[in-house]
């Protein structure tokens, strides 16, 4: 592999909770325990897992939206986490997210022309006609009329709003985009065309993606690799057609088993509840899965599972494979 | 339950702190030497120079500053520099009629503010309604010297019903309770006005509260309900409105008794305003502090105790 | 989730619209949207319509009972009470206008601020906002004027001094909610600063309520206003004041009671004006107290 756009190391991001009087107790929230993975670019890279696995703290926090605790991130070569000032403002040309709620990522009370030019006029690279102009583009680009500029946010529907926050991110050109399960706060109809979209752009502008979803059938078309998370840790990792075809880790073969049908108009949404989803506050000891794990073993209660690679790439967490 | 008491209780004390620091600044911006303020320009200095250390103004800040702490944390307010008595005394002189006169004003402002606002509810959106929100309307636009010279001017100076001045005979209960009527009008005014807006709007609230139809359902009068539900949930608004209202009050008590030339409070601190008795200032400023500061946390605790759900949070 | 998710978001915006509307079609709200615009009006004009100028002293009419030459009389020294009831609305409204202005761009700012950063120094920070709220506030000014003295700029100051923490207070709340949401984070992550996020994207969302507090409080502070200089505390003589006239007439009080009257009224009409705009404003903008 060439080397990577974008890499995670040992990503980790704890919260922090002081609860009750007149003894506060505190309460962390391991919400993102120990990430690592590597992007390349022009690659589409998937983070699958239940809702509340810390998926989009992992990703708010690779993209400095709130500081890591500990770990490494680098782009190209440079320290994410280190960056400051005019550094960190270079980067975010680079690296651009999508949220999930399409309601709340606009401004209400800011026009979409005026959305789209000031992210042009901050970093310098347009003002004015020339601003305006672009906006338009970009407005096609993404299939909305040109109109759209002096136009609010409420005037839009859920999947135009997706589009018009789609054309936000591409406002500063980036190289990554990093899009917090983009489609799910989509009524299904509009969900295959903003994803249509989204793949349009990947092609055409060669775009690299952290696509983060809790949607298999979405995931296996839209990425090259997938990486599976559990409790705040990557367990499986691999070619999203090997991983989400046929899993290694019990976690993995779970979520296959819920989601089984490969056809996108009637995909199964993960169920959020397999067992009882263990806490994040509260992670059991050994391997995290072991709670609900069919095929654990006495080793599983006690000692965490070792990274083993994987046949074809990537890797799994588990006792039984490694 | 304690624990919230408790909770509360801490959450003054820093408050507290507070206010009487930014007294004691306030005050020590005041210019001019207190020591010549009260022995005159024509003092020697050797006079002036006693009197600071009399008064511990030739002590270093730092000094000044936590004996008027501790001295105020203890209930020693210190002294007026014009007539050397103590300022609780000072206070307690006259504290009978600003008692009088708040204590008039809020029972009038709940007296007529209540029913007024239940009543308007119950009517909602019909003349009688609308007349309540009018009237309560041009009540709070009312500043009260003006509403005061008005009540004079009309029941005091045109059809001579009550008397002029206000210095009321102490013993005298039939005295003070006439003395008492003009002036409690006019600063009752207002708060009758602010109980009104919040009854009205809170009854609205409750009575499209479930367990009022399910009382209704179940026969009870329609009197009853209205007034024993009704009530205890408009209470909770009104006891907060007193509570917020009792800063607008002190204000308004000033100007009520500089109209009515009622002795109180409100004349003590424009008397030491213009002779510049800094002490008594600083006196009167945390006494009044401290009067807020406790009447919040009262109110907070009332409302702990009527609606359970506070504690939770 | 489906697209009727979307319900709070849109109405914030066409509600303020819908508001305004529903604002104006209220008649109490025109009344007193009318009540206020003829006194701008009047101020504004003073110098034209004043039928005398409001120092001229004409010592043969002292105290000259209202009608004829001086349709609401004379003073103590003569001066025509109109005119200088025109001239004072001047005052009225320079002083609670600035005092509004200065305490909604600071006290809000303030809010904007300690809500946005949050954590201790939100708490340090409304601390020191209770604090100040324990002051009564008629009394706080009535010392910050003493203090500095009394002239126009002062009484701005103290009027603002005492408006600053309600307006933190209406500032923050909205502040803290605004800020979890997600386009804040598109802005972090677009690059820009905080002050950016802070005066471009998160005002213009808190603007509706800071406006209309600022409309309710506009008449609390002619209110002070009038307090302060009917105390004597007010702009220094021979500048009219409404508040100050209304001073000099109560002490004239047994033989020419208008003298009392006609400015208590103008400062009566001015409040009851505003709290008509700002109580129409209000129950048009919140949903919560819509209709009741
Ligand atoms: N700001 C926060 N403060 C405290 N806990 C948080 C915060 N954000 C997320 N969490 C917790 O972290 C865990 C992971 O959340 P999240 O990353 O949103 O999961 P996902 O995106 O996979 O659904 C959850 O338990 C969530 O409650
Ligand atoms: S390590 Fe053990 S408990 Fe964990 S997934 Fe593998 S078999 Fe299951
Ligand atoms: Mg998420």
């Amino acid at each position: 592999m060439s080397e990577p756009l974008l890499s995670v190391q040992g990503l980790r991001k704890h919260f922090v909770q002081r609860k009750g009087f007149p003894r506060p107790r505190t309460v962390i929230v391991r919400a993102v325990e120990d990430v690592s993975f590597t992007i390349a670019p022009g690659e589409a890279f998937g983070l699958v897992g239940e809702s509340g696995c810390g998926k989009s703290t992992a990703a708010r926090a690779l993209l400095r939206l709130i500081e890591p605790d500990a770990g490494q991130v680098t782009y190209r070569g440079q320290d994410v986490r280190s960056a400051r000032g005019s550094a960190l403002k270079a980067l975010r040309r680079k690296m651009q997210i999508v949220f999930q709620d399409p309601y709340s990522s606009l401004d209400p009370r800011q026009t979409i022309g005026s959305a789209l030019m000031e992210p042009m006029r901050v970093h310098g690279i347009a003002t004015g006609r020339d601003a305006r102009d672009r906006a338009a583009a970009l407005l096609e680009e993404v299939g909305l009329p040109p109109g759209a500029l002096d136009r609010l946010p409420h005037e839009f529907s859920g999947g135009q709003r997706q589009r018009i926050g789609i054309a936000r991110a591409l406002t500063l050109e980036p190289e990554l985009i990093v899009a917090d399960e983009p489609v799910s706060a989509l009524d299904v109809s509009v969900q295959a065309q903003v994803l249509l979209l989204l793949k349009q752009l990947r092609e055409r502008r060669g775009l690299s993606f952290l696509f983060v979803s809790h949607d298999l059938s979405v995931v296996r078309w839209f990425c090259d690799r997938v990486a599976v998370m559990y409790l705040g840790r990557i367990v499986e990792e691999g070619p999203s057609g090997r991983v989400l075809a046929d899993p290694l880790h019990p976690y993995a073969k779970m979520l296959r088993e819920a989601s089984p049908v490969p056809d996108p108009a009637q995909r199964g949404v993960l169920p959020r509840i397999v067992g009882e989803i263990p806490s994040a506050a509260n992670p059991p000891p050994g391997c995290p899965f072991h709670p609900r794990c069919a095929q654990a073993m006495p080793v599983c209660s006690t000692t965490a599972p070792r990274w083993t690679s994987a046949a074809g790439g990537g890797g799994v967490a588990c006792h039984l494979h490694g | 339950m304690i624990w919230f008491v408790a909770k509360r209780l801490l959450a003054a004390v820093p408050t507290l702190l507070a206010v009487l620091t930014v007294v004691f600044i306030i005050v020590r911006i005041v210019p001019g030497d207190p020591a010549l303020v009260i022995l005159g320009d024509q003092a020697t200095a050797e006079a002036a120079a006693a009197l600071r250390t009399r008064l511990g103004l030739d002590q270093p800040m730092w000094v000044q500053y936590w004996t008027f702490v501790s001295n105020a944390l203890t209930g020693n307010f210190g002294a007026s520099l014009v007539t050397g008595r103590p300022i609780l005394e000072e206070v307690g002189a006259v504290l009978p009629h600003t008692i009088d006169l708040t204590l008039a004003s809020m029972v009038l402002g709940v007296v007529v503010g209540v029913p007024v606002g239940i009543w308007a509810a119950l009517h909602r959106n019909r003349a009688i309604d609308v007349a309540a929100r009018l009237l309560s309307l041009l009540g709070l636009s009312f500043p009260v010297f003006v509403s005061g010279i008005y009540l004079l001017l009309l029941f005091g100076l045109h059809w001579r019903l009550f008397p002029v001045i206000g210095n009321a005979d102490l013993s005298d209960f039939g005295d003070r309770l006439h003395k008492v009527v003009l002036p409690a009008v006019a600063l009752g005014l207002t708060m009758a006005a602010y109980i009104t807006r919040v009854t009205r709007s809170a009854m609205l609230h409750s009575l499209g509260e479930d367990y009022i139809r399910t009382a209704r359902a179940k026969g009870v009068p329609w009197r009853r309900v209205v007034w024993v539900h009704g009530l205890r949930n408009a209470s909770l608004p009104v006891v907060t409105v007193v509570g917020l209202y009792v800063g607008i009050l002190i204000g308004n008590s000033v100007l009520t008794e500089i109209v009515f030339n009622r002795p109180g409070l409100g004349k003590i601190i424009v008397g030491a305003l213009n002779q510049r008795d800094y002490a008594m200032l600083q006196g009167l400023m945390v006494i009044y502090c401290f009067l807020i500061v406790v009447v919040n946390l009262v109110t907070d605790l009332l409302y702990g105790v009527m609606d359970p759900r506070v504690k939770q949070a | 989730m489906s697209a009727t998710a979307e319900a709070p978001a849109i109405q914030r915006v066409s509600g303020w619209r819908k508001a305004l509307g529903k604002a104006r079609s209220n008649p109490t709200t025109l009344v007193g949207a009318v009540i206020c615009l003829v006194i701008l009006l009047a101020a504004i004009l003073a110098p034209w319509i004043a039928p005398h100028d409001p120092a001229e002293q004409d010592i043969i009419s002292r105290l000259a009972p209202p009608g004829g030459e001086y349709p609401l009389g004379t003073d103590q020294f003569g001066r025509d009470i109109l005119s200088r009831l025109l001239w004072g609305a001047q005052i009225s409204l320079t002083v609670s206008l600035g005092a509004i202005a200065v305490a909604c761009v600071i006290g809000g700012s303030i809010g904007m601020v300690s809500g946005y950063i949050g954590g201790r120094f939100d708490l340090f920070v409304m601390q020191v906002m209770d604090v100040l709220l324990s002051f009564p506030s008629l009394i706080l000014g009535l010392i910050v004027v003493a203090l500095l003295g009394p002239d126009l700029v002062n009484l701005v100051v103290a009027i603002a001094l005492t408006a600053i923490a309600p307006f933190a207070r209406i500032a923050r709340a909205p502040t803290l909610a605004l800020k979890e949401r997600a386009f804040v984070e598109a802005g972090h992550a677009l690059g820009y600063s905080h002050l950016r996020i802070i005066f471009r994207h998160i005002l213009p969302n808190i603007l509706p309520e800071v406006m209309v507090m600022a409309s309710l409080w506009m008449a609390t502070a002619v209110r002070v206003e009038a307090s302060l200089s009917f105390i004597g505390l007010g702009v220094k003589p021979p500048t009219p004041t409404w508040g100050g006239m209304t001073r000099d007439g109560f002490e004239n009080i047994l033989d020419s009671p208008w003298l009392a009257i006609f400015p208590g009224m103008a400062i009566l009409l001015l409040v009851l004006g505003l709290n008509m705009v700002g109580d129409g404003l209000r129950d048009a903008t919140d949903p919560k107290l819509r209709n009741e």
